[in-house]
C-alpha cells in the first residue's frame, strides 16, 4: 500500500516500454525491407548486380515484360518487345519507351516487380532505368535500356518470369530541372 | 476476509468526503467509481452511435441496388461503425469495468494513478469529437475501412484524414495511460495476502490485456504517424513511387491489430470466468490453467498477424507458419471453453440474465472461433478473404463475445453499482431479443460470404437478396433491443428492490464484501487476505463438487 516509489519506478519502466514500442513500429520499416530483399518477398528485386555468369545454353526461360502507369500518370510507357526467351546466366537487354505527351516537363520513377515472387531473388538487373529518375521535356520521347541476367540457380520448375514496371509521376516530389533525361543526375537510387 | 468499510458517519473530520456536487464532480473526479461510470456511459453512447451507423448499413443492404445512401457515404458508415465500435464502445467499456471492479476485487482504495485516470477518460470525448466531426467536413469522413489500408488512407484519402490520425493518437494515449494505471494498480495495490494466484480471473485477464495495450498501442500510434508524414511531410513509407511499400502498412497495422482483437476479448473471458461459477454455485474449474491459457493467447497474438494478409503474396513458408501459429490459438482457447463447460457440469445452475449472457457467450464465441479456424486455413482463405464470411466471423466473436461479455458483467455488477436489483423479466427479454436478433443478423452472413458476397460494398447480386433481408431484420431487432437495455439500466439506477451486499449466492470475491451500492470510498483500510487459500486449490480439480 502507498509504495509511491515502486509505483513511480514501475510507471517509468512502463513508459519506457511504450516509447520503445513506438520506436519498434518504425524499426519494422527497415526490418521489412531487409526481409523483402533477403527472401525476395513481394517481388522486390535487389539493386544493381555487378557479377557475371556463363550462359546455360541448355535451358531457356521466357521473360515477359509489363508496363503500367500508376493512377494519374499520363506518359506513354511500354517495352519494345512483349517477351524474350533467354538462357539463364546470359546477359540480355530490353528497351522500354517513354513519351511525355503533356506540355510540361515531368519527372517519373519506375518501380520494378518480379513474379513469381520466389523468382525475384534470381533476377539480376545490371543496368536499369529504374535505378534513376527520368525527366522528360514536353513531347520528348526516350528509349530506356534494362540489362539483366536470369540466375543459373533459378529453380528448375520456373519457366516463365514477369518483369513488371509501374511508372509513377513524382513531378511534385522532384521538380524537373534538367533539359534532357540522359543528363539528369540520379538524386536517389532505388533498387 | 472481513473487509473494513468506512461508513460515511465518521469521515467528516478528515479529508475524505463524498462526491463533490454538480458538474465539477465529473470533470475533476479522481474516484475510480466515478471514472468507471463515466467510461461505461461513454461506451454506451458510442455503442448507440456506432450501432445507428450499422442500422444505416443494414438499411441500405436490405435490398439489392442503391436505395438510401450513396456509396461514398456507405463507405464512411462502414469505416466509422468499425472505428467507433472498436475504439469507442468495446475498449472503453472494459476500461470502465476495470476502473469499477479491479480496486474492489483486489481490496485497493482506488486506482494507483487517479489523476492520470481522470485525464485518460477525458481524452476520449476529445478524440471521438474529432473523429465524428469529420463526417460533417467537406469531402466527408474516413472512408477507407476501419483497417485504413494505405494508399486508400494516404494517397486517396479525404482531407479529413488528418483529424482521423489525431483522433487515433489521442485515443491511443488514453488507452496506454489506462493500461499503465491497471498494471500499477494490480501490481502495487493488492491487499496484504492477495497473491497473484488469488486474484479473480477478471483482474488476471485485465493485467495481461494491459500489457498487450502497452505493447501494441504505440505501434498503432507509429503507423498513423507514418501516414501523417506520408500525407504532409513528403515521406514515402507506404508510397511505392518513393520507394515505400503499401504492404508494409498492412504488416505494421496488423502487428497492432491482431493483439488488439485479444484486447477486446480477454477482459470478457475474465468476467465470464467470474459469472459462470457464481451461477453454477461451484468454484471455477481449472483456475491455474485459465491463467496460463490467457498468457498463451496473449503471446500467440504477437506471431499470427499475417493471417489477415494471406492474399498479398507472402512466401509459402510464411503462409504455413502463420497458418499453424493461428490454429495453435485454438488450443488455449479450447482450454478455456473446456473449463467453463466443466464449471457448469453438475453445478446447481440458475439462469439469471448474467448467466444467460455468459452461457450464450461460451456457445456463440465458440462458433466465431470455429469460423476463425476456417479462415486460418491459408488456401481456403483465398476464397473467404474480404467476403461476408469474414464479417460473420468477427461479428460472432465481437458481438456475442465482447458485447455479451459486457452485458453479462453489467447485469452481474449492476446491483453493486446502483444498490438496486435490475428488472429480471426485462433483462431476460433483453437477452432473448439480443440473442435472436444477433443470430438472425450474423448467421446468414456465413452463407452469403461463402457464396462470394464481398464486404464493404453497398450493392449486391440478386441471389443474396433473401439472406440480406433476414440479416437486416435481425440487425434492426438487435439494435432496437439495446434501447431496452438503456431503459433497464436507468430503471435500476432510479429504484428497485434494494440489493444486499451479495445478491448472488454463489458469487465469490472481495467486491461482495462491501455494501450495495458500493460506498464512494472503499477499502481505505485494506482487507487481510493472508488466511484465504490460494485460488481454490484442491477444490478446482474435481469435476464433482
Amino acid at each position: 500500500m502507498n509504495e509511491s516509489l515502486p509505483t513511480r519506478r514501475l510507471v517509468r519502466r512502463l513508459l519506457f516500454v511504450v516509447v520503445g514500442m513506438f520506436g519498434f513500429g518504425f524499426l519494422l520499416v527497415p526490418i521489412y525491407d531487409v526481409m523483402c530483399q533477403a527472401f525476395g518477398i513481394n517481388g522486390k528485386t535487389a539493386g544493381a548486380y555487378t557479377g557475371s555468369q556463363s550462359a546455360d545454353a541448355a535451358r531457356a526461360v521466357r521473360v515477359q515484360f509489363l508496363a503500367t502507369n500508376a493512377a494519374g500518370m499520363r506518359w506513354e510507357f511500354g517495352p519494345l518487345a512483349d517477351q524474350l526467351s533467354v538462357h539463364p546466366g546470359a546477359s540480355q537487354e530490353i528497351r522500354f519507351v517513354a513519351y511525355n505527351p503533356t506540355d510540361k516537363p515531368m519527372t517519373a520513377q519506375a518501380i520494378p516487380s518480379v513474379s513469381p515472387s520466389r523468382a525475384a531473388a534470381y533476377f539480376h538487373k545490371t543496368e536499369c532505368f529504374c535505378f534513376t529518375q527520368q525527366v522528360l521535356q514536353p513531347g520528348e520521347r526516350i528509349e530506356m535500356p534494362v540489362r539483366f541476367i536470369v540466375d543459373r540457380d533459378l529453380p528448375a520448375d520456373v519457366h516463365n518470369l514477369t518483369l513488371a514496371y509501374t511508372l509513377f509521376d513524382i513531378t511534385s516530389r522532384q521538380p524537373p530541372v534538367a533539359v534532357n533525361a540522359t543528363s539528369a543526375p540520379a538524386k536517389e537510387s532505388l533498387q | 476476509m472481513s473487509a473494513v468499510i468506512d461508513d460515511h458517519g465518521h469521515a467528516a473530520h478528515d479529508h475524505h468526503h463524498g462526491p463533490a456536487k454538480g458538474l465539477s464532480r465529473w470533470l475533476l473526479t479522481t474516484n475510480h467509481k466515478d471514472i468507471g461510470s463515466m467510461y461505461l456511459w461513454f461506451s454506451f453512447c458510442a455503442f448507440l452511435l456506432g450501432g445507428s451507423m450499422a442500422m444505416v448499413i443494414r438499411a441500405e443492404l436490405f435490398q439489392p441496388g442503391l436505395q438510401i445512401v450513396q456509396p461514398e457515404f456507405f463507405n464512411q458508415m462502414t469505416t466509422m461503425h468499425g472505428l467507433i465500435m472498436v475504439f469507442g464502445a468495446v475498449m472503453p467499456a472494459f476500461v470502465g469495468l476495470a476502473n469499477w471492479m479491479i480496486p474492489l476485487m483486489i481490496g485497493a482504495p482506488d486506482m494507483a494513478l487517479p489523476r492520470m485516470n481522470n485525464f485518460s477518460f477525458w481524452l476520449l470525448p476529445a478524440a471521438f469529437g474529432l473523429l465524428v466531426r469529420t463526417l460533417f467536413m467537406e469531402g466527408g469522413g474516413p472512408n477507407f475501412g476501419w483497417t485504413f489500408y494505405a494508399p486508400l488512407s494516404t494517397t486517396y484519402a479525404p482531407e479529413s484524414v488528418t483529424f482521423f490520425i489525431f483522433a487515433i493518437h489521442l485515443m491511443g494515449i488514453s488507452s496506454i495511460m489506462g493500461a499503465i494505471n491497471v498494471v500499477a494498480t494490480v501490481l502495487n495495490l493488492r491487499a496484504p495476502g492477495m497473491t497473484l494466484m488469488k486474484m479473480p480471473l477478471f483482474v488476471w485477464t485485465w493485467l495481461i490485456t494491459a500489457f498487450l495495450l502497452i505493447a501494441v498501442m504505440p505501434v498503432l500510434a507509429g503507423v498513423v504517424t507514418m501516414m501523417l508524414m506520408d500525407i504532409h511531410f513528403g515521406t514515402s513509407f507506404f508510397s511505392a513511387a518513393g520507394g515505400g511499400d503499401p504492404v508494409l502498412f498492412q504488416h505494421v497495422f496488423w502487428f497492432f491489430g491482431h493483439p488488439e482483437v485479444y484486447i477486446m476479448i480477454l477482459p470478457a473471458f475474465g468476467a465470464v470466468s467470474s459469472i459462470i461459477p457464481a451461477f453454477s454455485r461451484k468454484p471455477l474449474f481449472g483456475y491455474t490453467s485459465m491463467v496460463y491459457a490467457t498468457g498463451a493467447i496473449a503471446f500467440l497474438s504477437f506471431i499470427v498477424w499475417a493471417h489477415h494478409m494471406f492474399t498479398v503474396g507472402i512466401p509459402l513458408t510464411g503462409e504455413l507458419f502463420f497458418m499453424y501459429a493461428t490454429m495453435l490459438i485454438a488450443v488455449p482457447t479450447g482450454v478455456k471453453v473446456f473449463n467453463w463447460v466443466s464449471t457448469m457440469w453438475r453445478g446447481s445452475l440458475t439462469f439469471e440474465a448474467p448467466m444467460l449472457f455468459a452461457v450464450a457467450f461460451v456457445i456463440l464465441f465458440s462458433i466465431g472461433g470455429f469460423s476463425g479456424l476456417m479462415l486460418a486455413i491459408a488456401p481456403a482463405d483465398f476464397q473467404y478473404h474480404d467476403t461476408y464470411f469474414v464479417v460473420a466471423h468477427f461479428h460472432y466473436v465481437l458481438v456475442p463475445g465482447a458485447i455479451f461479455g459486457i452485458f453479462a458483467s453489467a447485469y452481474y455488477w449492476l446491483p453493486k453499482w446502483t444498490g438496486h436489483m435490475y428488472d429480471e423479466t426485462l433483462a431476460k427479454l433483453h437477452f432473448w431479443m439480443s440473442f435472436i436478433g444477433m443470430n438472425l443478423a450474423f448467421f446468414p452472413m456465413h452463407f452469403v460470404g461463402l457464396a462470394g458476397m464481398p464486404r464493404r460494398i453497398p450493392d449486391y447480386n440478386m441471389m443474396f437478396a433473401n439472406f440480406n433481408m433476414v440479416s437486416s431484420v435481425g440487425a434492426f431487432m438487435f439494435g432496437a433491443t439495446q434501447l431496452l437495455f438503456l431503459f433497464i439500466v436507468i430503471k435500476c439506477i432510479r429504484g428497485g428492490v434494494p440489493a444486499p451486499a451479495k445478491p448472488w449466492d454463489g458469487a465469490e470475491g472481495l467486491e461482495w464484501s462491501v455494501p450495495s451500492p458500493a460506498p464512494y470510498h472503499t477499502f481505505q483500510t485494506p482487507p487481510d487476505m493472508s488466511d484465504v487459500h490460494e485460488h481454490r486449490k484442491g477444490t478446482g480439480g474435481e469435476l464433482t463438487p
